[in-house]
């Protein structure tokens, strides 16, 4: 049997050890890991815009040149245009509308083509789903969207994430005829009727609760940048 | 029916060679005979969540070889200064560090697939494979025969991850290692992807008939329990 001391001084020794070793790993890896998840951003900011591509210099190549991010506020005013990176879009989401920095990501295909990305963030069955959805310089149509989620059930909300789902979107309206928002919903065969063939996709069967969360998510999403979409639809 | 069934007679005097046919058999064990998950039953909870496609089933058969393996050498290593009354403690906290080094190798290195396998890298810390092997094996035996066993057992966890795994992938997507297998033309017939593969409770099917199969071909297995 080991003394009282020898077994306080084992414990004490082994967690400093390891706990070395582990500063040492975590901190040496660090860098790489933030830049894999600055790449995922990128890559998921290049899906809304039907760029599906995941090599990594193609992916980088693309959004250094044709990606400009800008950060406004939603009564449409531009406030910095650099540090869209550093916006943690959860906090954002907590703030009351009127406080809140809304990056957006502007993709310069050529002088009269732009298409505007907002990124969305909102709550699915188990966990966040997030993604991204790309408006055409109509300020109206969409061209297209990326879902990704934490934690959704495989084959049932985590549909979401896949390819079906998302292509729905291309070519929606996300204003009615007399420029009122509607967003694109997301709902049930069942709810055809009530919003027109342009304005909803079909939700996932099994997968409401997801579902719902995705169409809370584009409204909410969308909604604060229609101020900014007004003052560049008045000034051109 | 506990880890313990299987642990070999004490070392003898003479010295083993690396490969001799003891060391053999503490390697191939796991295997077959006593296979962590289909005979001991253990590790059930993450085979069931990461075996929808084969490559992240490969990623975290990897990263428990690489744990078991580990923490069995380091235990075996210093098993004769650990305190008998934190014993357990001391296991879990070299547990806990190798598997941590590996969730942050995989988020430097394998972005994607650490992204797939979420929580259940940190969850190695709790499968029972680990922790039974340390108590059950590293614990009273020489470093070397430890980091055998330690590679077989994981070696046996991962043997049956990558054959759910293949089944799932192939009936719930048609596809292995992501390369589509069943042709456009199937799909056009009528042919649907089994969307019961894609849920756990699939893989708790194919593990069934796996340990019914090997039990019907395994002599020594019959009435073991």
């Amino acid at each position: 049997m080991h003394s009282n001391k020898y077994t306080f001084l084992f414990a004490i020794g082994i967690s400093v050890i390891t706990a070395i070793l582990l500063a040492f790993a975590a901190e040496g890896l660090r860098p790489l890991q933030e830049a894999n998840i600055k790449l995922d951003i990128k890559t998921s900011i290049l899906r809304s815009i039907r760029e599906t591509t995941t090599n990594r210099d193609t992916i980088e190549k693309i959004y250094a040149e044709k990606v400009e991010a800008l950060v406004i506020n939603s009564a449409g005013e531009v406030i910095s245009d650099g540090h869209a990176d550093e916006i943690v879009l959860k906090d954002e989401f907590a703030k009351p509308v009127a406080d809140r920095q809304l990056p957006l990501y502007v993709f310069n295909e050529s002088d009269s083509i732009q298409l505007y990305i907002i990124p969305m963030q909102g709550t699915g069955l188990w966990g966040p789903i997030y993604g991204y959805i790309s408006i055409e310089n109509d300020f109206n149509t969409v061209y297209g969207a990326f879902f990704s989620h934490k934690s959704e059930t495989p084959g049932l909300g985590a549909e979401i994430a896949e390819k079906p789902f998302q292509d729905q979107f291309q070519g929606k309206k996300i204003m009615s005829a007399d420029n009122f928002f509607i967003s694109v919903r997301v709902v049930k065969k069942a709810a055809k009727t009530t919003f027109s063939n342009e304005h909803r996709v079909d939700g996932i069967s099994g997968g409401t609760i997801t579902s719902n969360g995705a169409d809370q998510m584009l409204q909410k999403s969308i909604e604060p940048y229609l101020k900014y979409f007004d003052k560049l639809k008045n000034a051109s | 029916m506990s880890a313990e069934v299987n642990i070999p007679a004490k070392p003898a005097k003479k010295k083993d060679g690396l490969f001799s046919k003891k060391n053999r058999k503490v390697l191939s064990d796991p295997l077959d005979d006593n296979n962590p998950v289909t005979v001991q039953v253990l590790g059930i909870c993450s085979a069931l969540a990461v075996t929808t496609q084969v490559k992240p089933a490969i990623i975290m058969a990897l990263g428990v070889i690489a744990v078991t393996a580990f923490s069995n050498l380091i235990i075996a290593l210093i098993r004769n200064s650990i305190p008998g009354r934190i014993r357990m403690i001391v296991q879990l906290v070299v547990v806990a560090m190798l598997v941590t080094l590996v969730d942050q190798l995989l988020k430097a290195y394998m972005f994607d697939v650490s992204k797939k396998l979420s929580v259940f890298v940190g969850l190695i810390i709790t499968n029972c494979i680990v922790m039974g092997r340390l108590e059950a094996f590293a614990m009273s035996q020489k470093p070397w025969p430890a980091f055998l066993d330690g590679i077989g057992n994981g070696l046996g966890y991962g043997l049956i991850l990558v054959i759910v795994a293949v089944i799932r992938e192939f009936f719930g997507s048609g596809s292995l290692l992501g390369f589509k297998l069943v042709p456009q033309w199937a799909y056009d017939h009528g042919y649907v992807n089994n969307g019961m593969m894609m849920l756990p409770p699939a893989a708790l099917f194919i593990i069934g008939c796996f340990i019914w199969w090997q039990r019907s071909r395994n002599k020594k297995l019959i009435n073991a329990s």
